[in-house]
């Protein structure tokens, strides 16, 4: 226990634990954008999927619960980590080129903040339904393609994909480095992975509000 | 010889609790001059006219020192790669250029004075760990410890470190990661090395971060800033010997417990 606490305190251990619970959202991610698709198959299976989760009854807590004990360490880690990159910046430059750095990166916690607004906005929207025009429990690919209607929804849904791709590309790239998996000739995989998680899963989601968009959802 | 009108606007601040400002000077500056001699003008045109010349730290000027260091037009070191501010020639400028010149800003860098800050964050860092113990009394014989040539080049790339404290002042979390990971790696990748080892990744990070450095977030802009090309293998490196050691530390039991 005290390795752990140890761990935690030092700025290395809080990117190791950003880095594993990344790892385990992400796991969970593969999953659901997978359920998710099936909305382009039938509302029914996507129907069926929901009973089947739901037959688990109270036992659904335990994944949710891990979850959700995953988002707040990465959140509480991020939190942490970026007042202490602003207080050791101290004063800002008049000019600071920054060219290795990307667009993924520079907008790590940002978009972060943006994915956690979404994760709140989607279980009210599709788990509760409190903010869903016309919910009903079990009719999952109906809810789906009825609570894409909203073009806003819908836009809010694509932005905050993207979002989630931007996270991925260098998330992903970066839990390679922080674990410290570098080696040069097995190097291009971890770029290579990182794109194709991204493509996979953050396009998978965007599938489908772009396709509610594109008026092709039904 | 050709000469070049360039306009400097450099960071003036007389002491560490002044207030400071950016300052315009033209210079008349040579394309065979280096950075450095470029500022000496500079000096020398403001000492002659009875003002404060600017302060900046140099010492060797032949790029091995680490002393100088400073943010021009936005890059640490200026716009040339692998190369220090004393190394950088008028060259790479051209007449009529605007530079701008700052001193490297981190926390954990106060300025002592216009351009010159103070890095002795970086000898604690040393002090923590990056060391290693050797045997006194007779000579040992040469080659007694054998070093394959690969391992030996590796950790001579991570101890072509000099300290400057570009990898802070690029980084926008203003982290001394490549730093301290250069320093960790080059010991923990020879032999005479390994003793020390966990106990050194565990003293070197905890100096680290007890400093005031920003943590890593995989930005590499400081591998795109370091004058020695120090390659960031070497933070995945020091991560992996850092959680390593983590795990494997044991409570002290009494006199003389080791840390793996």
């Amino acid at each position: 226990m005290n390795a752990i606490i140890g761990l935690w305190r030092s700025t290395i251990g809080k990117k190791i634990a950003m880095s594993l619970t990344g790892l385990l959202l992400v796991g969970f991610l593969i999953s659901h954008m997978i359920s998710n698709v099936l909305v382009f198959v039938d509302g029914a299976s996507l129907d069926l999927y929901g009973a089947w989760l739901r037959g688990f009854g109270p036992l659904l807590w335990i994944p949710r619960l891990i979850l959700l004990g995953a988002v707040v360490i990465h959140i509480a880690a991020a939190y942490q980590l970026s007042a202490l990159a602003r207080a050791g910046r101290g004063g800002s430059y008049r000019d600071h080129d920054r060219p290795a750095s990307t667009y993924a990166s520079r907008t790590m916690r940002w978009g972060g903040v943006l994915i956690l607004v979404f994760i709140i906005f989607h279980i009210l929207h599709y788990t509760v339904g409190i903010i869903h025009p016309d919910f009903r429990v079990g009719e999952v690919g109906r809810n789906l393609v009825r609570g894409m209607e909203s073009k806003p929804v819908a836009l809010f849904y694509l932005v905050s994909m993207i979002a989630l791709g931007a996270h991925f590309l260098h998330g992903i790239w970066s839990v390679f480095q922080t674990l410290g998996i570098n080696h040069p000739t097995w190097n291009r995989w971890r770029r290579g992975i990182a794109i194709g998680l991204t493509v996979l899963v953050a396009g998978g989601f965007a599938s489908i509000p772009a396709a509610a968009l594109l008026g092709w959802l039904r | 010889m050709s000469t070049m009108r360039l306009t400097l606007k450099v960071w003036r601040q007389a002491s560490p609790e002044a207030k400071g400002e950016f300052r315009t000077y033209p210079v008349e500056a040579d394309e065979h001059m280096s950075f450095l001699e470029m500022l000496d003008v500079v000096n020398e045109g403001l000492i002659a006219a009875g003002e404060e010349p600017i302060a900046f730290d140099h010492d060797c000027r032949e790029g091995i020192c680490g002393s100088c260091g400073m943010m021009i037009n936005g890059k640490a070191h200026g716009p040339r790669a692998a190369t220090t501010a004393c190394q950088l020639h008028m060259r790479s400028f051209k007449d009529g250029d605007h530079i701008l010149i700052e001193p490297f800003r981190a926390s954990a860098f106060p300025v002592i004075r216009d351009l010159v800050v103070d890095r002795s964050s970086f000898d604690r860092i040393i002090q923590a760990g990056g060391y290693v113990s050797v045997g006194t009394g007779a000579a040992p014989d040469g080659n007694a410890i054998l070093v394959p040539k690969e391992m030996a080049e590796r950790a001579m790339d991570a101890a072509q470190c000099i300290g400057c404290g570009a990898c802070v002042a690029a980084c926008p979390n203003a982290s001394a990661m490549l730093f301290t990971a250069a320093k960790v790696s080059h010991l923990a990748m020879l032999p005479q090395g390994q003793p020390e080892r966990h106990r050194r990744v565990l003293g070197m990070v905890e100096q680290m971060d007890s400093e005031g450095f920003g943590g890593c977030t995989n930005f590499a802009e400081c591998e795109a800033a370091c004058p020695k090309q120090i390659s960031i293998e070497n933070i995945a490196r020091m991560n992996r010997d850092f959680l390593k050691a983590s795990l494997r530390e044991r409570e002290e039991t009494g006199a003389g417990a080791v840390s793996n």
